[in-house]
């Protein structure tokens, strides 16, 4: 607890890490590009935002370097996930429902 | 013959961080978090000024019914002035970047905040805002309202708009930064036995703010880009022309500016535990209740935002959701205003300056929570929507808990800050000044909404008028209340007596160590022993009979 201990201790990531990392982002968005060119219906949404949530979750993990961090950063980070979540799931509560008007009781 | 008088030894004054350097560089690059408090000190009291000048045109404007002073035009530029630097250049970072940023680190016994060039950049990014709002008010003004509703601000409202965006944007990013050092400072650099049940109870509420500015402000920002890509470049996002639908804008504005009240008002919560215990010498009453219903707050402040959009033609469904979890809402303030009041119970009560604040506070704030109870109702709120009573509701909570808590905070730490003393009797006159003011000018406003005077309207029929005087009336003094603590304050920095390490005998470690603090903040670190708030308990009154 307390006092001022910050761990100093780094995770130094290779280069090559990194070049990976941004090869296989530059590969999902040309995923994300070729996906918009096929006709998948509804699915196109649906592999949109698959391809998006993987290339996020790729900064995250080593361009924010959160494979790396303490305990407490991956509570942030969730906690930030986390909130996205509500905003998208009530939102969507007014986008689903919205035009439909309630009977009389 | 000559006489030689003894050698006069001046003795050198101790050692603070306002004498630890001199010269206009040494502020304007300082990484001192007590410095960069003052700095946002000076610069958020010149846009309440500004802020409180647009008020005062609008007040002017509604004496009379007819649209006489100024165009239409020109009005909806003052309020929408007067709402843009209120909330986001004096309101949001009125009490963090200025109070919270001088006294985190002393309250936790730390020499600074975890990133101090950081805490300084917030500054300056802050500044870079205030430009651009500046420059906004230059190039003739923006007309869309604090709320920047679209479509008329992506497709209507003259060019300012993308500027005035701009402004937020960047005001919006320094409180990230400001967040981003509370909870990592908090985290990390707390004196040795300062446990987190151990914690005042200001860097809770701050500690809870910073949470909501991380989670809520980065998607004000992403809204604001939004709006300034659909100016652009035409892509529909917001408006249906485009394929992009207006009521998107509402949702992501309001899922940041909902949770942006409790932005403004969690850090006057923290301010108003510290001073009703400092005035009450009594330990709060429910210590763990206060502070985890700050964590309450700051959940469920994210949950609510649907009930600005009741008559927007969102989902009835939706609205029935918002407006059950904005009742829940009520419960953790309840918890603290309730405790708050407890802890006054058979407490020995001082009626300082500040106390008398944080007693008004306490009434103001609850006058607008019940009020917002009226408003999340949603059979209400459809015949409220949009009048007065709404603008007297908000005003109730921004300024009547947010400012009166700012003003308390200013009067209660002033020796701390200074070093220096001010006139209690002209404290105690500006406190009550303040409060009636207030009232004068919002109570009325309650009345006229209910009766049907829409908000944002430079014209009204005559039967409006009488509660608009009065209003306006209540504005004046209360713009007097404000200017006065100006006056004694400044005077008090330059001919004040020496205040003393603590002048109000308060618990807390920021009153262990110098007034004004040294450049450290201590001489060595302090080791915490006890809880939050130990004021010792009173002795029972020996009862002799004369019998």
């Amino acid at each position: 607890m307390t006092t001022e201990q910050h761990s100093t201790t780094h995770h130094v990531m290779p280069v090559r890490t990194y070049l990976i990392v941004f090869a296989l982002l530059m590969v999902l968005l040309a995923a994300t590009i070729g996906v918009a060119f096929l006709h998948l219906g509804p699915f196109n949404r649906i592999v949109a935002l698959t391809i998006a949530l993987a290339k996020a979750g790729l900064i995250m993990t080593y361009f924010m370097h959160l494979r790396y961090s303490s305990k407490l950063a991956l509570v942030f980070a969730g906690m930030g996930f986390f909130w996205l979540v509500i905003m998208l799931l009530i939102g969507m509560g007014d986008y689903i429902a919205r035009g439909t008007i309630p009977g009389t009781f | 013959m000559t006489v030689s008088s003894p050698p006069v030894k001046l003795e050198k004054p101790p050692q603070n961080y306002l004498n630890w350097a001199f010269g206009i560089k040494s502020w304007l690059l300082t990484t001192d978090h007590k410095r960069i408090a003052i700095l946002y000190l000076i610069t958020v009291t010149l846009f309440f000024a500004l802020g409180g000048l647009a008020a005062s045109l609008v007040r002017f404007e509604l004496i009379t019914p007819q649209g006489d002073l100024m165009s239409a035009d020109n009005y909806n530029k003052s309020f929408t002035l007067h709402g843009m630097l209120m909330v986001f250049f004096f309101l949001i970072p009125g009490i963090p970047a200025v109070m919270g940023n001088f006294l985190i680190p002393l309250m936790i016994g730390a020499k600074d905040l975890a990133f101090p060039r950081l805490n300084l950049a917030s500054w300056y990014v802050f500044m870079v805002g205030g430009l651009f709002t500046m420059t906004v008010i230059v190039v003739g003004g923006v007309d869309t309202g604090w709320t920047f509703y679209t479509p008329y601000s992506s497709t209507y409202s003259n060019g300012a708009v993308i500027l005035a965006a701009l402004g937020i944007f960047a005001a919006g990013f320094a409180s990230i930064f400001t967040a981003i050092n509370f909870v990592v400072t908090i985290h990390k650099m707390r004196a040795p036995g300062l446990t987190w049940f151990r914690l005042p109870l200001f860097v809770w509420a701050h500690y809870a703010t910073s949470i909501i500015i991380l989670l809520g402000t980065p998607v004000l920002a992403i809204t604001i880009l939004m709006v300034g890509i659909e100016r652009m470049f035409k892509i529909g996002i917001f408006d249906p022309a485009l394929g992009g639908d207006p009521l998107l804008f509402q949702h992501l504005f309001w899922f940041y500016s909902h949770p942006a009240v409790y932005i403004m008002v969690l850090p006057s919560m923290g301010v108003i535990s510290e001073l009703i215990t400092a005035f009450t010498r009594r330990r709060i009453f429910g210590y763990k209740a206060i502070a985890l219903s700050s964590l309450a707050i700051a959940l469920l402040g994210f949950l609510v935002w649907g009930h600005h959009m009741f008559v927007s033609g969102q989902s009835v469904y939706a609205g029935l959701v918002f407006s059950a979890i904005t009742f829940m809402v009520a419960i953790p303030s309840a918890i603290k205003v309730f405790n708050w009041t407890a802890t006054l119970f058979k407490g020995t009560i001082s009626f300082t300056t500040p106390m008398l604040y944080a007693l008004g506070f306490i009434g103001l704030f609850t006058i607008g929570g019940l009020t917002g109870l009226f408003l999340g109702a949603a059979a209400v709120d459809v015949h409220v929507t949009d009048t007065y009573f709404v603008v007297a509701h908000f005003h109730y909570v921004m300024v009547g808990a947010t400012i009166m808590a700012y003003m308390g905070a200013i009067h209660f730490w002033w020796p701390k800050i200074t070093g220096k003393l001010y006139n209690e009797g002209w404290g105690i006159s500006s406190a009550i000044i303040i409060f009636v003011g207030f009232n004068l000018t919002f109570m009325p406003q309650f009345i006229m909404g209910y009766l049907g005077m829409p908000r944002r309207y430079y014209a009204y029929p005559d039967e409006f008028q009488i509660y608009h005087i009065a209003s306006s009336a209540g504005a004046a003094i209360l713009a007097f209340g404000y200017v006065l603590p100006l006056f004694y304050l400044l005077y008090s920095l330059f001919f004040g007596p020496k205040a003393g390490d603590n002048p109000w005998n308060a618990k807390g470690l920021e009153w262990t160590t110098a007034s004004p603090p040294p450049h450290e903040n201590f001489e060595e670190t302090p080791i915490v022993t006890e809880e939050a708030y130990a004021y010792p308990v009173p002795q029972k009154a020996e009862v002799t009979s004369g019998a």
